[in-house]
């Protein structure tokens, strides 16, 4: 096959096609000293790719905390991991696969799950459990339903057959995700803290191996791909397509290997394939790394070293092995029936260099294109915030309290979840529909806890707050399970960076994450940035999403969302302040048609003691179920656990409160807890210490929600009618069959 | 007693069901690779779920194929006990040890729910710590469970009292709400709930229990009878 020469290449521009902007291929002219061609030219541009080199978010993205004692491994690596003690630790991180899925969706999401699954096992890690963020657009859209089926079955279709419980995660719908869809995959693993791996090629001589699949010519620029502004015009072959049985045999035969010590480093084949991750682990040495193409295993002929180098073909892994110890990994990968090839060899010449056929095909200093990838301070403009309105309160609140908890994003999610294995492995002690999954460990009387969060309404409306916010709520998670929370991992997906109000989007919501951060002791040990989310240069709303990790000592002192049996005397009670605002409230969306007024209160140093709070009520079995207010506000958070415990209550607002405000306001900072009433005492004053506001606000009891203000009664609905509000929200889009009991219920409403 | 857990590449409960197994009975559980061709060291045999290689042809498939499932056969038809649980039952229809099929979900999607069971019968050696009747819950987590066999076979099934248990709320459209069968020598087992997640109390049921425990002490009241000699005792 004939290739376009280096002078082709800058005489026609084609760099533009491969991803490189002019400057930055005047700059690859000055690091190489000569003019690259088409191999080098390609490898070039996805390696500096806003997917690969992160260089519109670099800047901002220091700004995290990444230490703390509890931290083994912040990061830079395949992986964060944090120590839960006993010497065990915790590996884990989330990764967006927002623009596979935006056109191919099931193999779009199904592909994700499989690279965030490698990460981790790449650390030497065990993987125990799987979660995920989407987001979509609303679901009377055909297309959109499309997504949303196709998207949750890829997740499935991925995680169930590697027999990994996905265990949590969240669903929202929002006009602002049409047509450009988000979802996120997070994994947790378990390993020793003293067995960590890492992707580093170091011992010169030492020979490095692909492993895993066959290399084929799919996904080729798939990360060029994923920082393109319009997805809809690109080419599905772009799009990978995963194969979880192979990602399961991988898993297995690489875990062997790590174990019998002979791995150096190891690194997942993710986007940019062999060139991301031989460059990678060359540049985390200092070292170099020189491959012969020909010995690369392919399932195709005739492929090119261009094409064997960007291939994105799932399921393969890079290792390097100590010299001498190759045997090992023969015997294990023959036994798995996988390929294993011995590829090339660790230098220090600290070159990427390519053979094929007898020539040299590339040949590049490895910290040019890694370490010395543009970084971009790019222009963030002023602040402005968005319009002020003022948010009607004329909707009849027993009206917008349906309304609420059948709005997709609040409903159940039960049509989601039951389609995912959630207890295989059989340590799944906490599941979806709580505040945050438990994970058993084995062996000690421990769980990891586990939760992912954020809402770009929120960040959209302030993005400082918004950013804080997003941390907030899914430590805030943690804690309410009765979990000490350890640190965080996070997915930032945002619009064009281009675009200087997208990048003070970015640049605030980043450096609010980072105050939450420090403020409730939870480092950022893992991340992933996805920029130019928009479609036809409309961006979508910016959207953090937040995977943290904590760990519960003895599971006896969990918590669920819901009393299992509520018995004669549980009452609720309010954890945090009374608010009033409606500010960010799902509620004003949905009477503003859109975002409204500012994001809702939040107080830091107010968080962080709640959280201590609930860790000491948890751990002195004082609570039968807490539930964290969250959208919709207290009203959704009571129905919830109504729904979830089968008995209804009665509120008594304050006579000087705005109904409205009161049931509806997402400030942050606030939990609603049940309690027997022999522990009433208790929880008071543990609540008092930590100069937590606690308020009794009902009791569970009877079969209706009924709110009363001043003698008067404002709204009376029966606990039968929220049920199937908010039980038939999502599976009344799908014609898929349901339970005859299911359809019955569904009353004309005419 | 020792028990086998066979490990097909694609298995994916195979630790837990050995887990449960040592955890219920005490007794050795080892993994056992597919590409065993002798099993008449163990008392009973476990074929696990998950997605044996793949499961990408039919759910079973390829596994029926492969030396284990041979001997599975004849340690079968020696009476030893074989019980397959979802993938594990997927491949005891393949392989003709149980009658029947196992078609994807009538809702045509992946399901996996705490789920109710009734006990159809407390008399084999699988299930003779349940009452008749009684309502025991115990997870799924299949996509493939719809269990179909044509009218005559159903028929005598339940006239020959060989479906050991019924879902009063049928999850997958199953014929005759059948979750799990015995052949007709009643040690073989097949069904699509997942007994081994349901043996602690953070499980949130313990009613897998009482399978393995009735397993358990068949055997050990079988004694010799069971393996050593390869009598069958049913």
């Amino acid at each position: 096959m004939l290739e376009l020469t280096a002078t082709q290449i800058r005489d026609e521009k084609i760099y533009r096609s491969l991803g490189l902007t002019d400057a930055e291929y005047d700059q690859v002219i000055a690091k190489l000293g000569r003019l690259p061609n088409y191999v080098e030219a390609g490898i070039f541009g996805v390696l500096w790719s806003e997917h690969c080199s992160y260089k519109s978010s670099k800047a901002h993205l220091r700004k995290f905390p990444t230490t703390g004692p509890q931290v083994l491994q912040g990061p830079g690596e395949n992986a964060g991991v944090v120590d839960i003690g006993d010497g065990l630790a915790v590996a884990f991180k989330m990764e967006s696969h927002n623009h596979p899925s935006a056109v191919e969706p099931f193999q779009g999401a199904a592909t994700g799950v499989g690279g965030i699954l490698r990460d981790i096992f790449t650390m030497g890690a065990r993987p125990i459990a799987f979660l995920n963020s989407l987001r979509f657009g609303p679901l009377d859209d055909a297309r959109t339903r499309y997504l949303f089926e196709q998207v949750v079955a890829g997740i499935g279709g991925y995680g169930n057959c590697v027999g990994i419980p996905t265990v949590a995660g969240e669903v929202q719908f929002s006009p602002t995700y049409h047509g450009n869809p988000l979802v996120n995959a997070m994994c947790v693993g378990l390993l020793q803290s003293d067995q960590i791996v890492t992707g580093t090629a170091t011992g010169v001589g030492n020979p490095v191996f692909v492993v895993g699949a066959r290399t084929g010519r799919d996904g080729i620029h798939g990360a060029t791909f994923a920082s393109a502004e319009d997805p809809h015009e690109k080419e599905r072959s772009a799009v990978q397509v995963g194969d979880p049985f192979l990602g399961k045999l991988l898993m297995e035969a690489c875990l062997e290997l790590i174990a019998s010590g002979a791995v150096v480093g190891i690194q997942d084949m993710g986007a940019a394939g062999l060139t991301s991750s031989s460059a990678e682990m060359a540049s985390r040495a200092g070292g170099g790394i020189e491959m012969v193409l020909d010995d690369v295993p392919v399932r195709e002929t005739e492929m090119t070293p261009y094409e064997m180098m960007l291939s994105e073909s799932q399921e393969r892994m890079l290792v390097v092995l100590e010299r001498g110890r190759e045997e090992v990994a023969f015997e294990i990968f023959r036994r798995y029936g996988l390929e294993v090839a011995n590829v090339g060899r660790v230098t220090d010449d600290g070159r990427l260099r390519l053979l094929f056929k007898g020539e040299v095909v590339a040949d590049m200093p490895v910290a040019a294109l890694v370490d010395e990838a543009p970084v971009y301070e790019r222009e963030a403009a002023p602040w402005s915030p968005v319009v002020a309105h003022s948010i009607p309160t004329d909707l009849a609140i027993a009206e917008a309290w349906m309304k609420l908890l059948a709005h997709p994003s609040v409903a159940d999610k039960r049509w989601v979840y039951r389609q995912y294995d959630t207890s295989v492995r059989a340590s799944t002690v906490l599941g979806p529909g709580h505040d945050a999954a438990l994970v058993k460990v084995p062996g000690v009387d421990k769980a990891v806890a586990m939760a992912t969060d954020g809402n770009s309404r929120y960040v959209y409306l302030n993005p400082r707050r918004g950013g804080q916010i997003a941390v907030a709520e899914a430590v805030r998670n943690l804690a309410t399970v009765g979990a000490k929370p350890l640190a965080i991992t996070n997915c930032l997906n945002f619009g064009n960076p281009e675009k200087p109000e997208i990048m003070r989007q970015l640049s605030d919501a980043i450096e609010g994450m980072a105050q939450a951060c420090e403020a409730l002791g939870t480092p950022v040990v893992s991340g992933n940035v996805s920029l130019y989310n928009e479609t036809r240069g409309v961006d979508i709303q910016p959207t953090p999403v937040v995977g943290a990790i904590g760990v519960l000592d003895g599971i006896g002192h969990r918590v669920p969302s819901a009393p299992k049996v509520a018995g004669e005397h549980t009452s609720l009670w309010l954890l945090g302040r009374e608010d009033e605002s409606l500010d960010g409230t799902l509620y004003g969306e949905l009477v503003c048609d859109g975002p409204a007024g500012d994001a809702p209160y939040l107080n830091l140093d107010e968080e962080a003691r709640l959280h201590q709070l609930l860790q000491q009520l948890s751990s002195q079995s004082l609570l039968e179920a807490a539930h964290d207010v969250s959208e919709g506000g207290i009203a959704v958070t009571l129905a919830e656990i109504c729904i979830g415990s089968g008995r209804g209550t009665e509120l008594s607002l304050p006579a000087d409160v705005h109904a409205h405000g009161w049931l509806f306001s997402e400030a942050q900072g606030r939990v609603i807890v049940a309690v027997q009433a022999a522990n009433e005492q208790a929880v008071q004053r543990l609540a008092a210490a930590a100069f937590v506001p606690a308020k009794r606000i009902g009791v569970l009891e009877g079969a209706e929600i009924r709110v009363r203000q001043s003698g008067k009664t404002l709204a009376t609905m029966s606990l039968q009618a929220l049920t199937a509000a908010y039980e038939e929200a999502i599976p009344s889009f799908f014609n898929t069959l349901q339970p005859t009991a299911t359809i019955t219920k569904q009353s004309s409403g005419q | 007693m020792k028990w086998a857990v066979i490990v097909f590449p694609g298995s994916n409960c195979d630790r837990d069901a050995a887990a449960a197994i040592r955890d219920v009975t005490g007794d050795q559980a080892d993994l056992v690779w597919h590409d065993q061709s002798d099993l008449s060291r163990y008392d009973a045999i476990v074929l696990p779920g998950g997605f044996s290689y793949g499961d990408y042809l039919r759910s079973g498939a390829i596994a029926r194929f492969s030396p284990a499932v041979e001997a599975v056969k004849r340690e079968a038809e020696r009476g030893k006990l074989v019980l397959g649980i979802c993938n594990g039952f997927q491949v005891l229809t393949e392989s003709h040890l149980l009658p029947g099929a196992l078609l994807r979900n009538d809702n045509l999607q992946f399901r996996c729910e705490m789920t109710e069971l009734v006990v159809a019968n407390n008399q084999s050696p699988f299930t003779s710590g349940y009452q008749l009747g009684e309502r025991i819950r115990v997870p799924i987590a299949h996509g493939e469970g719809r269990y179909v066999a044509d009218g005559d076979l159903v028929s005598a099934l339940e006239s020959s009292n060989r479906v050991a248990f019924t879902y009063p709320h049928n999850p997958n459209g199953s014929l005759h709400d059948i979750a799990g069968i015995l052949n007709d020598k009643g040690n073989v087992l097949g069904l699509m709930p997942h007994p081994e997640r349901a043996v602690t109390e953070w499980m949130d049921s313990l009613d897998g229990r009482r399978m393995f425990l009735s397993m358990h002490r068949y055997m050990k009241e079988a004694g010799g009878l069971v393996g050593a000699n390869g009598n069958a005792n049913s």
